[in-house]
């Protein structure tokens, strides 16, 4: 790895180099952030980067820059467009879908019928010498 | 000579795999003992030439062997003994090897081990190992043979890759191998259970061990990578959500999920059709792993040198033994399905729902892996989908699952009543939400996500320690109580236990980690989260293979000498490229890490510093669910040798009782 | 039997996914400046540090911007093409050399022949990541208002040459009159 010696104004902007160069992506490299790789044409980007947030440009400004030179491939963090909008959605929509699909099913089986005249404690202490609290 | 008869030995291991793939399974379906005979000894040959084979590419590494072509491309005549033994698995084609050797032991440990299997049964799952084996085999012979000469022999070879010249880069890919293949077994087990149309209890208890054994391996070889990526990278990171990491993440899960699947069709002989179709997912996904990497249709730091020819082969094979055991699924899953009902609220609609968040979360990894493929194939463009994607979806998937993990041992099967569950479990809630929100405040990292992550995580160490301690204190004694606790019950608890360390190392270390970049020169020191880190100065040093600039650092705590550490700048002169060694003092409450950049021009150095809290829990979590596992496995029930079955063994019928298991 | 097709069904997905992927080239990243005017730009020239090259050089014609280092080895395999390309006079070849040392490069040049009407130098890479540069050679097609109509990422073949570049040169070349 290679890591250059910046000087930032605050801690700030330390906090955001370090943000910006862990979510762009080196081109050159075998699937490295900036921050990571040794790469020429990395240390070169991380200097563009570094100029950028001395200047004063915001992080949205860094990425614009990046993405007018290089396109989407460079960010690691996938923009939200239509073509990635299945990207961000399909976790939580199979996760919870998934999760109601699944109880709606189970509530159509018919239920086992469950008759108990012991107190909470003892019916736990009665499965645990059964047994019946192994996995 | 050698390598020719490593060479020899493996067409031959292939004919014999052919024949083991072919005729028991026409025996099982003929009901020709003959034929169905034959898969054991058939088993044990092909694992004896495999054997061979290996020793013989083996051989020509010790032997430094440079007119083997594999030879002189992994390793040099400087190379330790030690690091020549584990350059045999350091690029492809050996390393496949590794796993047709890994696949062909695995069937032979089923062969012997399946002595109260039925006949019919235990010749189509060793069959289908062999099917699976001739696929590799067949590979290696027509792709990837590592007993290439290349003539005329240069004097020297190529050096090792220098990352792979380190301990845990040794173990990192056996152990993922042994994981990766022995989920074969279960795959095995499922299409055998398909073709015979049938599936019972005692089907799901031979299946169980297997799968938990796999399961560990590929725990362990997981957490070795990370580790050692951890320890050698250089950067402080421990996981990057790389394609090829992906890979091997994904058997994990559904592995993990087939186990709990299998626990719901022990129990209660539910949702084996289910339980089936996750065996053959968690193997279809080492297949699909193994063309990740292998094919170059994907970019990682990982991949192996790669070759088309070799991707169409590996999509060819992964698309009929995958397409085959599916279709098979499809034809046949409605003989095996059916079993017992529950009620809503119960341990199986819970470990359900860990099977549901659990595959949720695999197809999460695979749908950010697979996506810069698919927008590309369909012309829309190159994105990448990289770690700030997966930590952001991921998470949220997996606070759920950890909820439902502390709730679901404590349930009884068949049905419960929340209110029992809320009156049992609401101490160890209350506690954990405390205690989470104490240490969010004592220690100023004020996050929702810490917070809930860290209440999560004492959650699932909070029921867990209630559950050992329920169960004790059912017997009359301390003592009694320890030793009636079953094998598994102990394992499961230590591998959830395990959950909720990893859980705690992640999010200390994510949240209060710091580190700093500066110049030290001879006598600079600087501080750092408490710890004052004394730069001495910076020697030279040879190695058998390279050279390095060391720097010498002590590290004080006030007054205390701490550590004295070495970070170094290596050279491997036949590869030419600079590595960084990173200097760690491990601790089980933090990590301190340094690590040497450039050399500046006035004699000082860039160098790097870190303080990571509790990083080792990453690794002490999955060390106690691989502990968890092994406990599981080697539980009475799986070891006690049952009588040979004349008829099926009886299945639970809904209005039965549950039997005890003794 | 519907439900239990499903997965073999997601699975055949996977796989017509993964034989059109082995086709593609994961390390190709095609630029975002095609359809773009060339960014405004000024370089030294090689040859004439005095002088320089800049983005109205690149206008009032059709035009090739080829980048080049003498260190890269691919650059070396197609710089006769660009040779012959530039004796044949239809398109002027103007060149970036990028992240190089002057010497090293008038050298190059001396020995291996000189296609470009100017050499920007670019020593820090700078110009080269207003481009959009990121593995040489990168050759770009220039028309004659400063748009980039074409970009091609590698050596430079006889073939690519004929089927990817000479159409669209002759198609703006042809317009123009």
């Amino acid at each position: 790895m290679v890591f250059e010696q910046r000087e930032f104004d605050d801690a700030e902007q330390l906090e955001r180099y370090k943000t910006l160069t862990y979510e762009l992506r080196c081109l050159v490299c075998q699937n490295q952030n900036l921050a990571d790789s040794d790469a020429d044409l990395a240390a070169d980007l991380r200097r563009e980067v570094y100029r950028m947030i001395r200047e004063g440009k915001s992080n949205e400004d860094v990425v614009d820059f990046m993405v007018a030179r290089y396109g989407d491939f460079v960010l690691y963090r996938p923009p939200l467009k239509a073509k990635t909008v299945a990207l961000w959605t399909a976790p939580f929509v199979l996760g919870i879908g998934g999760v109601i699909l699944l109880l709606v099913q189970l509530r159509r089986r018919p239920a086992a019928p469950m008759a108990t005249s012991l107190s909470d404690e003892e019916q736990t202490r009665l499965d645990a010498l059964l047994g019946k609290n192994d996995s | 000579m050698i390598p020719e008869l490593g060479h020899f030995a493996l067409i031959t291991a292939l004919t014999v795999a052919i024949v083991q793939g072919i005729v028991p399974l026409l025996g099982a379906w003929r009901g020709t003992p003959e034929w169905t005979a034959m898969a054991v000894p058939a088993t044990r040959a092909q694992f004896a030439l495999v054997l061979l084979a290996y020793l013989c590419l083996t051989w020509a590494f010790v032997s430094r062997d440079f007119s083997v072509a594999y030879v002189a491309q992994n390793a040099n005549a400087d190379l330790p003994l030690f690091y020549r033994i584990s350059a045999v698995w350091g690029a492809h084609e050996g390393s496949i090897l590794l796993w047709t050797l890994i696949l062909a032991g695995w069937t032979l440990a089923v062969s012997i081990a399946s002595g109260s299997l039925p006949e019919a049964f235990r010749a189509r799952v060793l069959s289908v190992m062999g099917l699976v084996s001739c696929g590799f085999l067949l590979f290696i012979l027509m792709t990837s043979n590592p007993f290439e000469r290349l003539l005329p022999a240069p004097p020297d070879g190529r050096d090792l890759n220098p990352l792979l010249q380190d301990p845990g880069m040794i173990i990192h890919p056996p152990m993922l191998y042994m994981g990766y293949v022995g989920l074969a077994v279960p795959f095995a087990f499922a299409v055998a259970a398909l073709m015979g149309g049938r599936l019972d209890a005692a089907w799901t208890r031979w299946t169980r061990p297997w799968t938990t054994v796999a399961w560990v391996f590929l725990t362990a070889g997981i957490a070795l990578g990370s580790w050692w990526a951890y320890n050698e990278l250089g950067w402080g990171g421990w996981w990057f959500w790389d394609p090829v990491e992906n890979a091997s993440f994904m058997p994990w899960l559904v592995a993990t999920a087939l186990m709990h699947s299998l626990a719901v069709s022990e129990q209660r002989g539910a949702f084996k059709a289910w339980t089936v179709l996750l065996a053959i997912f968690g193997f279809s996904l080492s297949l699909l792993g193994t063309f990740l990497v292998r094919s170059g249709v994907l970019v990682s730091v990982h991949a192996f040198a790669t070759d088309p020819e070799r991707g169409v082969f590996i999509l060819a094979f992964l698309a009929l033994v995958v397409g085959g055991a599916l279709a098979l699924y499809a034809w046949r899953a409605n003989a095996i399905s059916g079993g017992g009902s529950f009620r809503l609220l119960s341990r199986e609609t819970l470990l359900l729902i860990n099977n549901v968040l659990l595959v949720v979360a695999c197809a999460t990894v695979l749908l950010g892996t697979m996506y810069p493929l698919i927008v590309d194939a369909l012309g829309l463009g190159k994105i990448s989908v990289g770690p700030p994607y997966f930590d952001a979806v991921f998470t949220p998937l997996m606070l759920p699952l950890v909820f439902v993990l502390g709730i679901g041992p404590m349930t009884r099967w068949k049905g419960d009543s929340a209110g029992r569950l809320v009156r049992l479990l609401r101490i160890a809630f209350i506690v954990s939400v405390v205690l989470a929100l104490v240490i969010v405040m004592v220690t100023g990292g004020f996050s929702a996500l810490l917070l809930a992550a860290l209440a999560m995580a004492l959650w699932t160490i909070a029921t867990t320690v209630q559950g050992l301690v329920i169960r004790v204190g059912s017997k009359p004694s301390l003592g009694q109580g320890l030793r009636a606790l079953p094998r598994s019950f102990v394992g499961m608890s230590l591998a959830h236990i395990g959950v909720g360390i990893f859980i705690i190392g992640v999010a200390a270390t994510n949240a209060f980690s710091t580190e700093r970049d500066v110049r030290l020169g001879p006598g600079d020191s600087e501080e750092l989260a408490g710890y004052r880190f004394e730069f001495v100065g910076v020697g030279d040093v040879e190695g058998p293979n390279y050279s390095a600039r060391r720097a010498d650092i002590r590290v004080f705590r006030g007054d205390q000498p701490v550590a004295v550490l070495h970070p170094e700048k290596r050279l491997y002169p036949i590869q030419a490229q600079p590595m960084t060694e990173a200097a760690v003092d491990a601790g089980f409450t933090r990590d301190l890490y340094v690590a040497l950049g450039e050399p500046l021009d006035d004699g000082s150095w860039a160098v790097r510093l870190y303080y990571k809290p509790l990083i080792r829990w990453i690794w002490l979590g999955p060390t106690l669910m691989a502990l968890g596992g092994l406990l599981a496995a080697s539980d009475r029930r799986y070891r006690r040798r049952a009588p040979a079955p004349r008829t099926a063994p009886h299945e639970p019928e809904p209005g039965d009782p549950v039997a005890a298991t003794p | 039997m519907s439900r239990y097709l499903l997965p073999l069904g997601i699975f055949i997905a996977l796989v017509l996914l993964l034989g059109v992927a082995l086709r593609l080239n994961p390390r190709l990243v095609p630029s975002p400046l095609v359809g773009k005017p060339v960014p405004e730009f000024s370089l030294e020239l090689l040859r004439a540090p005095a002088q320089t090259l800049s983005r109205g050089d690149l206008t009032g014609k059709v035009s090739l911007l080829n980048a080049w280092a003498t260190w890269c080895v691919e650059c070396r395999r197609e710089h006769p093409l660009l040779v012959d390309i530039a004796k044949a006079g239809k398109v002027p070849v103007y060149g970036l050399n990028y992240k190089d040392q002057r010497p090293d490069a008038l050298e190059w040049l001396r020995r291996l022949g000189d296609p470009y009407v100017a050499s920007g130098f670019d020593a820090d890479g700078r110009v080269g990541i207003d481009l959009g540069v990121y593995g040489l050679p990168e050759t770009f097609l220039v028309d004659a208002d400063g748009m980039i109509v074409h970009k091609h990422i590698g050596p430079i073949d006889r073939q690519i040459w004929e089927t990817e570049f000479v159409p669209i040169i002759e198609r703006l070349q042809g317009g123009s009159g």
